[in-house]
C-alpha cells in the first residue's frame, strides 16, 4: 500500500482493496518500524489517527467520502493541531499542546483526511538542511548521510521513505521546494495568499506560504484541492476563488511558453545537475512547449534582500515567545530581565538567535532606510521582473537547487553557503508566486529537481505542466534504495 | 523672566465598539481576569489579528468631526517593546500613515472665547493588558482582557497654552466624541488617558523649549493640577538659569507632584514597521461620504445654532450643547414651552442644579422635558408665578404628577381675579395705617422703595399665588 499513490489510495478505498484503518495501521506500522533510521517524525498520535480511519471507514460506508477521506497525511510541525504537541521544531514549543487546529489541519480534517503525525523541521523553518532541529535532523532516504533539505525535511524524507502518502510544508524561501528536490519528490508552493496561515506558526508573515508535497502533481493537485481557500480568519489570505486543481492536468501543452532566466543558467548551477535540468525542458518541448529566453536583472539582490526581510518580521514576530504564557520558561527567573534572557537563551537555537540578531539590527533606528526599506524597494523590482517577464511567456523554469543534497554537516557551519542553496527559490517567495518542484533525474544516485514559476494565481497550470511532463517520465516513480530492496 | 507655557496633548480615546480590534473578544469593562482573552489576544501561536470595520467606522466619525484630512490608505505597523502585559512583543499601532491628517478643533474658554486648536493627527491602536502587582507574593499577575481594545490616539499641535486651555480642550474633545458615540469618554474607567507635553520659553519667543512628557493622567482634575506643577517645576528651574531635561516623567496624584519615570519604563528604539500580517487600510471616498452623510450635529455646530436660533449667550449655549442628551432635553423644552430665554435659564438652574445635586445624569431625570415645558407654559401664561413654579418643580421632582396636576391638587394657580384681589389689597391697607402714613408722606422716589412692603404683605396673604403685576396696579390705585 505503501507503494501506491495518493489517486491510488483513493481509487483502493473507494474500490474496498483495503480499509482507512488498515492503511492508516500499515504507515504507522512502517513509521515505528523505519523512521529510527530517518527521523522525519516529531510526533505520531496514533490512537488518534486509528480512531480517525475508523471514522473514515464509516464515512466511506456510509457514501458521503469527500475525495481525501480516509487518507493518511503527514503535516510539518508548524501547524498547530488541537491537543496535539506542536514544536515548530523548538526547544521553545517542546511542552505547547494547542488549543486549536490550522486552518489547513480543519481543512483536512472536514474532509476525513487522517493526520498520521507531525513531521521534523528546521528550527521555526529556518535552515535548509533540517540540521536546526531541535529533535535532530532528518536524514535524506536516499542517502542517510545527506539533509532532506529544509525546513520541510521531515515532510520530504517521509513522502520519499513511504512513510506518508503525502504531506504538508511551508515555503518561505524554498522550504517546499529545495526539499522536494532533494528528496525526489514533488513540492508546489502556491501563490501567497492562496492557503490560509492562520494556525501555521509565522516565521515571516509576509513570505509564508503551506503547499502539498507529495509523489506527483496529481497528488498535489488533490491535496491543494482541500487545503486551498479565502480565509476571513487571515487578512492576507486571498479572495480570489479557488478552482478545481485536477481539472486542467491534462492539457495540452502545445504552444506553451516557457521563460528560461539567464540568471539562472549561469555560474554557481552544479553542471550535472543544469544538465538534468536541460534535458527536462527538452522533454517540454517534445510535449509542445517553446523556450524562451528571458531576464530577471534584479536575480543577484534576492539572497540580500531576503535576509533583510525575512529575519525582520521574524525578529519581532518570534518576541512573543517570552516564557509568560506558554512554551518553555526558564527555572527560578529572578526577575523579568532574567525571564525574558534566559528563557530565549535556552529556548531558541542558534540559527534562530542569529536570525533575530539580523533582522532587529536592519529594523533598528538609523539603519532602517539602509536595510529594511531598500530591501522592499529591492523586493518591488524583482517583482516587476517577474510580470515583465509573464508579458512575454506563460510560466519560467529552472533549477530548483544549484545541486543535489549535500553532506549532514557540510554546511552547517557555513551560513552564507546554506543561504545560497536558495538562491533560485528566494524570488518567488519575494514576488508571491507559484512555484513548483518537480523531479528531474539523478545525480550519482541524488535526486535533482527542477523548478516551474507561474503567474499569481495560475496553479492550474504549474500542476498542468508537470503532471504532463510525468506522463511522459518515470523519475517521480524512482525509489528510494532501501525502499525499493524493501528493507525499507 | 515672564514665560510662555506651550502644552500639546495626546490622548488615548477607547472606542466603544463591542469586540476588540483585532479578535472577537468582547470590550466589557470590569469582567474577571484574563475571561475575556482569546487566542489572539493571548498571542498563541499561529494566530493572527483581523481588523474590526467598526473601530475603522469610529476613527473616520472622529476624522470628519475635525474636518479632518481621511488617509485614504493607512498602514497598521509593529511597535516593538517587550513587556509582560504586551503579548506578541509589539503592539499594532500606526506610525507613517495614520487613518485621520491634519484638522482643526474649537475649544470654548471660561471667558465665553473660544479658540482653534490644530490636531496633528490621530492614528488606531490597540490597547496592552494590565499588569498587576499586588497579591501576588512577590510575583506580576497579568490580566489581558483589556489587551486588544481598539484605541485612537489624538496629537494636538503645541497649541495649548494653559492648564485651563488643555482642560477646556479635553471637555470639548470628551463633548465631541459622546456626541459621535464612538467612545464613552469615562475617565474614570480609563476611556480617555492623556500624555502631556509640556515646554516654557520666554514670553514673545518663537523658538520651543525642551519639552518633557507626562504620562497616563487620567482626569480633568489631574491633568489640571499635573500641569501646574510641571510649569511650576520648569520655571524654577529655567530661573535659576538650569536647563530642563527632556523626559518622560510620571504624575503621582497621591503625592501631587511630577517625577521622572525609570529608564526602564522608557523604551527608545520601537523599531516601526508595516504589520505583515494586514493589509494596508484602504478607504473609498464613497465610504467616506456615506459616513459624513450619518454623521449628527456635533458640538460646535449646535453651540453656533443655540445663539442664533434661540438667541442664547455664548456661555449658556456652551452648558447646553455640552452633551448631546442635555442638547436634546433643552430643544425638547423649548418646543413645548416656545421661550427659549425662559427654558435655558430654567435648565441650566433648576434641573441641573437638582441633577448635580442628587448625582444623576440627564438620561435619569425624574422631570422629562415635555413635563418642565408645561411648567413652563403656566409661568408664561400667568397661571403660576416664578416663585410659586419652583415650588411645583419640587413636587414634580419627587414624582407628584405633571405641572397642571400639582396646580391642581394645591390650589396653587395664581389669583388675578381682581376682586378677590381687590379685597386682600384693602385688607393690607387698613391693618398697617401707620405704614400708609409714612408712605403718603413720602416723595415719589422713596414710595418705590415703600410699596415692596405692602406687595409683600399681599403675596403672603394669597400664600404668594397673588397676580403680583396686578397686585402693584391696584395698590397704585388705592394708596392715594
Amino acid at each position: 500500500m505503501h507503494r501506491h499513490s495518493v489517486a491510488q489510495l483513493v481509487q483502493g478505498l473507494r474500490d474496498k482493496q483495503f480499509s482507512s484503518t488498515e492503511l492508516t495501521r500499515h504507515f504507522l506500522d512502517r513509521i515505528a518500524a523505519l523512521d529510527g533510521r530517518y527521523n522525519s517524525y516529531i510526533s505520531v498520535p496514533e490512537t488518534a489517527a486509528m480512531d480517525a480511519a475508523a471514522a473514515a471507514d464509516r464515512r466511506l460506508a456510509a457514501g458521503d467520502a469527500a475525495v481525501l477521506t480516509g487518507i493518511p497525511i503527514a503535516h510539518k510541525d508548524i501547524f498547530c493541531t488541537d491537543g496535539l504537541r506542536t514544536s515548530c521544531g523548538s526547544r521553545m514549543l517542546d511542552n505547547f499542546v494547542p488549543p486549536y487546529d490550522a486552518t489547513v489541519i480543519q481543512r483536512f480534517k472536514r474532509d476525513g483526511a487522517i493526520t498520521l503525525g507531525k513531521t521534523n523541521m528546521d528550527e521555526f523553518a529556518m535552515g535548509s538542511s533540517n540540521e536546526s532541529s531541535f529533535y535532530g535532523h532528518a536524514r535524506n532516504p536516499w542517502d542517510p548521510e545527506r539533509v532532506p533539505g529544509g525546513s520541510s525535511g521531515g515532510s520530504a524524507a517521509a513522502v520519499a521513505a513511504r512513510l506518508a502518502p503525502a504531506a504538508t510544508g511551508t515555503d518561505t524561501g524554498g522550504s517546499i521546494r529545495q526539499p522536494a528536490a532533494f528528496c525526489g519528490i514533488t513540492g508546489l508552493k502556491p501563490t501567497y495568499g492562496r492557503i490560509s496561515r492562520l494556525g501555521m506558526i509565522a516565521f515571516a508573515s509576509s513570505l509564508d506560504q503551506a503547499g502539498p508535497m507529495a509523489r506527483t502533481a496529481q497528488d498535489c493537485a488533490l491535496l491543494l484541492n482541500t487545503m486551498a481557500g479565502h480565509d476571513p480568519l487571515d487578512s492576507t489570505s486571498a479572495a480570489v476563488a479557488t478552482e478545481d486543481y485536477t481539472a486542467a492536468l491534462d492539457n495540452s501543452l502545445e504552444g506553451l511558453r516557457i521563460g528560461l532566466p539567464r540568471e539562472y543558467f549561469g555560474e554557481g548551477l552544479d553542471a550535472a545537475t543544469g544538465a538534468l535540468v536541460d534535458s527536462a525542458l527538452k522533454e517540454l518541448t517534445a510535449l509542445g512547449a517553446r523556450l524562451v529566453e528571458v531576464s530577471l536583472p534584479h536575480s543577484h539582490l534576492t539572497v540580500p534582500a531576503y535576509y533583510v526581510i525575512a529575519p525582520a518580521e521574524a525578529s519581532t514576530t518570534l518576541s512573543r515567545f517570552d516564557g509568560v504564557r506558554y512554551g518553555h520558561r526558564c527555572a527560578d527567573p529572578v526577575d523579568l530581565h532574567d525571564l525574558y534572557t534566559r528563557t530565549r537563551e535556552e529556548g531558541f537555537g542558534d540559527e534562530v538567535k542569529r536570525r533575530i540578531l539580523v533582522g532587529t539590527y536592519a529594523l533598528s533606528a538609523g539603519y532602517y532606510d539602509a536595510y529594511y526599506k531598500k530591501a522592499q524597494q529591492v523586493r518591488r523590482l524583482i517583482k516587476q521582473d517577474f510580470l515583465d517577464c509573464f508579458e512575454q511567456v506563460d510560466v519560467i523554469a529552472g533549477p530548483t537547487t544549484p545541486g543535489p543534497a549535500f553532506k549532514l554537516g557540510e554546511k552547517s557551519d557555513d551560513p552564507i553557503a546554506m543561504y545560497l542553496e536558495d538562491i533560485y527559490t528566494l524570488a518567488v517567495n519575494l514576488a508571491g508566486l507559484p512555484g513548483m518542484s518537480v523531479p528531474a533525474g539523478f545525480v550519482q544516485g541524488r535526486p535533482v529537481g527542477f523548478q516551474l514559476i507561474g503567474r499569481h494565481f495560475d496553479e492550474s497550470r504549474l500542476l498542468n505542466i508537470a503532471h504532463r511532463y510525468q506522463q511522459a517520465t518515470d523519475w517521480h516513480l524512482q525509489e528510494p534504495p532501501e525502499v525499493a530492496e524493501g528493507s525499507a | 523672566m515672564q514665560w510662555e507655557t506651550v502644552i500639546g496633548l495626546e490622548v488615548h480615546l477607547q472606542l466603544a465598539t463591542r469586540s476588540k480590534i483585532f479578535s472577537g473578544s468582547p470590550t466589557t469593562f470590569g469582567a474577571e481576569p484574563n475571561t475575556q482573552a482569546s487566542a489572539v489576544d493571548l498571542a498563541m501561536p499561529g494566530m493572527l489579528p483581523v481588523l474590526n470595520e467598526q473601530a475603522v467606522r469610529y476613527a473616520v466619525m472622529f476624522g470628519l468631526g475635525i474636518g479632518a484630512d481621511i488617509g485614504k490608505r493607512s498602514v497598521f505597523d509593529r511597535k516593538n517593546y517587550f513587556y509582560p502585559d504586551l503579548p506578541k512583543g509589539y503592539q499594532i499601532s500606526q506610525f507613517q500613515d495614520p487613518i485621520v491628517g491634519r484638522g482643526r478643533f474649537e475649544i470654548q474658554l471660561e471667558d465665553g472665547s473660544s479658540r482653534e486648536i490644530g490636531i496633528t493627527r490621530a492614528h488606531l491602536e490597540e490597547d496592552a493588558g494590565k499588569s498587576l502587582h499586588e497579591d501576588f507574593h512577590g510575583m506580576s499577575g497579568i490580566d489581558l482582557n483589556r489587551a486588544g481594545t481598539p484605541l485612537l490616539e489624538i496629537v494636538t499641535e503645541p497649541d495649548l497654552r494653559s492648564a485651563a486651555e488643555a482642560v477646556a480642550y479635553l471637555k470639548a474633545l470628551h463633548s465631541l466624541v459622546t456626541y459621535l458615540g464612538i467612545s464613552d469618554g469615562n475617565m474614570a474607567e480609563g476611556s480617555m488617558r492623556c500624555d502631556i507635553n509640556i515646554s516654557l520659553r520666554p514670553s514673545g519667543s518663537e523658538a520651543y523649549g525642551t519639552r518633557a512628557e507626562i504620562k497616563n493622567v487620567n482626569s480633568f482634575r489631574f491633568v489640571e493640577r499635573a500641569i501646574r506643577h510641571e510649569v511650576e517645576r520648569q520655571a524654577d528651574i529655567l530661573e535659576d538659569g538650569g536647563k530642563v531635561a527632556q523626559e518622560t516623567r510620571l504624575y503621582d496624584a497621591d503625592l501631587d507632584e511630577t517625577r521622572p519615570m525609570r529608564s526602564k519604563e522608557v523604551a527608545n528604539d520601537y523599531r516601526y514597521f508595516p504589520e505583515p500580517d494586514l493589509l494596508p487600510v484602504v478607504i473609498t471616498d464613497d465610504y467616506i461620504e456615506a459616513i459624513r452623510a450619518s454623521l449628527p450635529e456635533l458640538p460646535t455646530e449646535k453651540r453656533h445654532r443655540f445663539t442664533e436660533q434661540y438667541g442664547l449667550s455664548a456661555y449658556d449655549a456652551n452648558v447646553l450643547a455640552d452633551t448631546r442628551p442635555l442638547a436634546d432635553y433643552f430643544e425638547a423644552v423649548v418646543a413645548g414651552c416656545g421661550d427659549a430665554k425662559i427654558a435655558a435659564n430654567w435648565v441650566q438652574v433648576e434641573l441641573l442644579g437638582q441633577l448635580n445635586r442628587n448625582e444623576l445624569d440627564i438620561d435619569n431625570s425624574p422631570v422629562p422635558a415635555d413635563a418642565l415645558g408645561g411648567l413652563i407654559v403656566r409661568i408664561l401664561d400667568n397661571s403660576i408665578s416664578g416663585k410659586i413654579a419652583k415650588q411645583v418643580f419640587e413636587a414634580m421632582w419627587q414624582g407628584e404628577g405633571t405641572a397642571d396636576a400639582i396646580i391642581e391638587a394645591k390650589g396653587l394657580k395664581q389669583v388675578s381675579d381682581s376682586g378677590a384681589l381687590e379685597a386682600m389689597v384693602d385688607e393690607v391697607i387698613a391693618n398697617n395705617s401707620a405704614q400708609v402714613e409714612q408712605y403718603l408722606a413720602a416723595d415719589e422716589a422713596r414710595r418705590k422703595k415703600l410699596v415692596g412692603f405692602f406687595v409683600g404683605q399681599v403675596m403672603k396673604l394669597s400664600k404668594g399665588q397673588a397676580n403680583p403685576q396686578m397686585v402693584n396696579e391696584l395698590l397704585a390705585k388705592k394708596l392715594v
